[in-house]
């Protein structure tokens, strides 16, 4: 064996005896006692446990998927979705209209993002202070401990000139004059090189996974990994236990072992389709039938445009240019704004999201190093009939049934065209849409008289989900929320929610920053509730 | 876009009957309770038949290269498949189940004559008309297919060098 160019923590911190149970190789059922379990390992549970292990306190992280580290990170897509995203990267709502991204692997969603960084923005925080009755949510209050999170995960402004996919959603929004910005990226010696969907290979992205979680289990936290949280066990107005059934190697199937956890307190941070769907199947108290609803998810639309240049949009840092122009210019409880950005491109994911098949299908595919990805970020949840999803359970697993609804199609329709306009002014030689019906269009005058007539309907657009939020949602009151505005569950006295199933719309802009700010907040709360003591403040 | 529309995909009530009765009466001879995925007989080669259709001008020309790519793809789509939650794999083997049986290939795809010597441009003529099918379910049907061949033939180093992408950094991958 040749020694690795990349030294890798977590292979490290293995060797020098972290405690990790991996569920896939238990031979026997198996108890656990703790003073905290936390379920889910991403941007909520992560950031819980390292200020939790740090207060001291005896720290359980249990997680669905398993522990990978940078000397499994091939940057190959073939690895990368099955073995780290939820249903291999291809988890859809209930009727097949949205195709959700969502991590599944130690450090969560935060193991496989694009590293965009950006603190909640103050439209957002004041209607949950007008909506919501979340009176401490304003930008001064949370600054520090965006800023303590900032510091942390080295969340800064990226040095390297955006790469060519970025640069030229840069170039058409300054030639229409509308406003771009940079992207801050929670990067720490980033190589620039473009995976970060599929495991960062160098540990330069600063995720839950070589930050928070190496850190709890430094100080003494356990990790349970390959283990699906089935079922709070309620006793009294209090969680007494958390029933895990342990999975297969490969993260399928149950192997019939099972785990009971057992602790004074429960942090749910499973993501916004699976805390719900826990606390659903453990039937917990749910008196204003709040639970699982109003899930939203940012949804996305997507353009591609031909460029006489090279593009090469799967290299270099994948998100650093943005826009927010088309948040602002209604009102945010009005016809659904949205943010630009452009994403990286890998042959599965562009393949998959091409519409059509056969020949035309593939002469396109040729044209891959010119191909350029803009996304719209639709800001969902804000406007009064803007309801977002409902998760449900379809033999105990969650769906998320979310209903494309004209609100939706509306917004749409002008991003697909917006999209197409900043796509001709920064020199596309052509424009397709993500949409069945759509065609390659070749100038700026035929795609804006096509795409405004083209049909917005279920299955022919395109539209993604990287942004899971809501479900669990917190409010000053039990009408609006099922958690107060401190993360504890209303209706059990020992039990907190930890993750974006907080919010009680979408944040309207890439969700990590917000989780880790807000997150940190209430587990230095939690700690101080269960220590007696002030909570630690966390570094790099 | 238009696509000629056949005869027998206009019983659309029809077919939508025959597809939920097909998963019905598959599920009730296969028994499967959250099974694993299991591609044999007419499903493998249903798929064997749809894989060239979507692949078609990505496939290599040559005659035994050209099996061997198919035969890559759909195995490619298999592992794909076996690496879904059990619910997800449970539909995924109701939709090949439904295209097994010759009765419903007939009524919803109009493939005469069975998978094994399908005319390709009747697999091709029946993507299209699910591709944009007024049932919803057709349409899924078809994307899944879309997503499963075409992600499973783009995920091997193989296909990249036709479509000029380098893989990544050799020293780390």
């Amino acid at each position: 064996m040749t020694s690795p160019i990349i030294p890798d923590p977590i292979r490290a911190g293995l060797a020098r005896g972290w405690k990790v149970v991996d569920g896939a190789r238990l031979d026997a059922d198996r108890s656990i006692e703790a003073d905290v379990v936390i379920v889910g390992s991403g941007a909520g549970g992560g950031v819980t446990a390292e200020i939790l292990a740090l207060a001291g306190l005896e720290v359980v992280i249990v997680e669905e998927g398993a522990l990978r580290s940078s000397s499994d990170f091939k940057m190959r897509e073939a690895d990368a979705y099955p073995s780290l995203y939820q249903e291999s990267a291809a988890r859809q709502t209930r009727d097949k209209g949205v195709k959700i991204l969502q991590g599944r692997t130690v450090g969560g969603s935060t193991t496989v993002n694009w590293t965009s960084s950006f603190r909640t923005p103050a439209p957002t925080l004041d209607h949950w202070r007008n909506q919501f009755g979340l009176f401490d949510y304003d930008s001064e209050s949370l600054a520090p401990w965006f800023a303590m999170m900032e510091a942390r995960l080295h969340v800064s402004d990226w040095q390297a000139p955006p790469n060519e996919n970025n640069d030229l959603l840069k170039r058409g929004l300054d030639k229409l004059g509308i406003q771009a910005g940079f992207i801050r990226r929670n990067v720490n010696g980033c190589w620039n090189l473009g995976y970060c969907g599929m495991g960062c290979p160098t540990n330069a992205k600063q995720s839950m996974l070589v930050t928070t979680i190496p850190s709890a289990l430094e100080h003494g936290a356990t990790l349970v990994t390959r283990a699906r949280a089935e079922r709070l066990v309620l006793r009294g107005g209090r969680v007494d236990e958390l029933l895990c059934v342990a999975l297969s190697e490969d993260g399928v199937a149950p192997t019939g072992r099972l785990l009971r956890l057992r602790a004074k307190h429960f942090v749910v941070a499973g993501g916004a389709i699976n805390s719900p769907a826990l606390l659903m199947r453990s039937k917990v108290p749910d008196p204003h039938g709040l639970l699982g609803k109003r899930t939203f998810l940012h949804p996305t639309l997507i353009s591609a445009g031909i460029f006489p240049q090279r593009v090469d949009a799967w290299a270099g840092a994948p998100q650093t240019v943005y826009s927010d122009h088309f948040l602002h210019t209604g009102a945010i409880d009005g016809a659904l704004g949205y943010k630009l950005e452009a994403p990286p491109l890998h042959p599965v994911l562009l393949s998959t999201t091409l519409n059509g098949f056969g020949q035309g299908h593939a002469d396109l595919m040729r044209q891959f190093p010119h191909i350029h990805g803009m996304l719209a970020l639709l800001r969902d949840g804000f406007h009064p009939a803007s309801q977002g999803g409902a998760v449900q359970l379809k033999d105990g697993a969650p769906v998320l049934d979310y209903p494309l609804d004209e609100l939706i199609w509306d917004g749409a329709r002008r991003a697909l065209l917006t999209m197409a306009e900043i796509q001709f002014a920064a020199g596309a030689s052509a424009v397709q849409p993500a949409h069945e019906t759509a065609r390659r269009y070749t100038s700026w005058a035929e795609a804006k008289r096509e795409i405004a007539a083209l049909p917005q309907q279920l299955h022919m657009t395109r539209v993604a989900s990287a942004h899971v939020m809501g479900g669990c949602a917190m409010a000053g009151d039990a009408q609006r929320g099922v958690v107060a505005p401190d993360g504890r569950y209303r209706e059990l006295d020992n039990l907190s929610v930890h993750d974006g199933s907080l919010f009680p719309t979408s944040i309207g802009a890439n969700p990590q920053l917000s989780i880790y700010g807000i997150v940190a907040r209430l587990a230095s709360s939690l700690a101080q509730d269960l220590t007696g003591q002030p909570a630690p403040r966390v570094t790099a | 876009m238009e696509t000629t529309r056949r005869s027998f995909l206009k019983a659309g009530a029809l077919g939508a009957l025959v597809l939920a009765a097909g998963g019905g009466i598959y599920r009730a001879v296969h028994t499967p309770r959250l099974e694993r995925f299991v591609l044999d007989g007419e499903a493998r080669a249903a798929l064997e038949a749809i894989v060239p259709a979507m692949l078609a001008g990505a496939l290599p020309a040559q005659a035994g290269e050209r099996k061997a790519a198919i035969g890559a793809a759909v195995d490619g789509v298999h592992t794909a498949i076996s690496a879904l939650p059990l619910a997800v794999q449970k539909e995924v083997q109701d939709l090949f189940g439904l295209l097994a049986l010759a009765p419903a290939r007939r009524l919803l795809t109009g493939v005469s004559g069975g998978w094994t010597n399908a005319d390709p441009q009747q697999v091709t003529a029946f993507l299209q008309d699910w591709r944009l099918h007024r049932l919803a379910l057709l349409r899924s049907a078809y994307a899944a297919l879309h997503d499963l061949s075409l992600g499973a033939w783009y995920a091997q180093p193989a296909s990249w060098d036709a479509i000029g992408y380098p893989g990544a950094l050799k020293e780390l991958s």
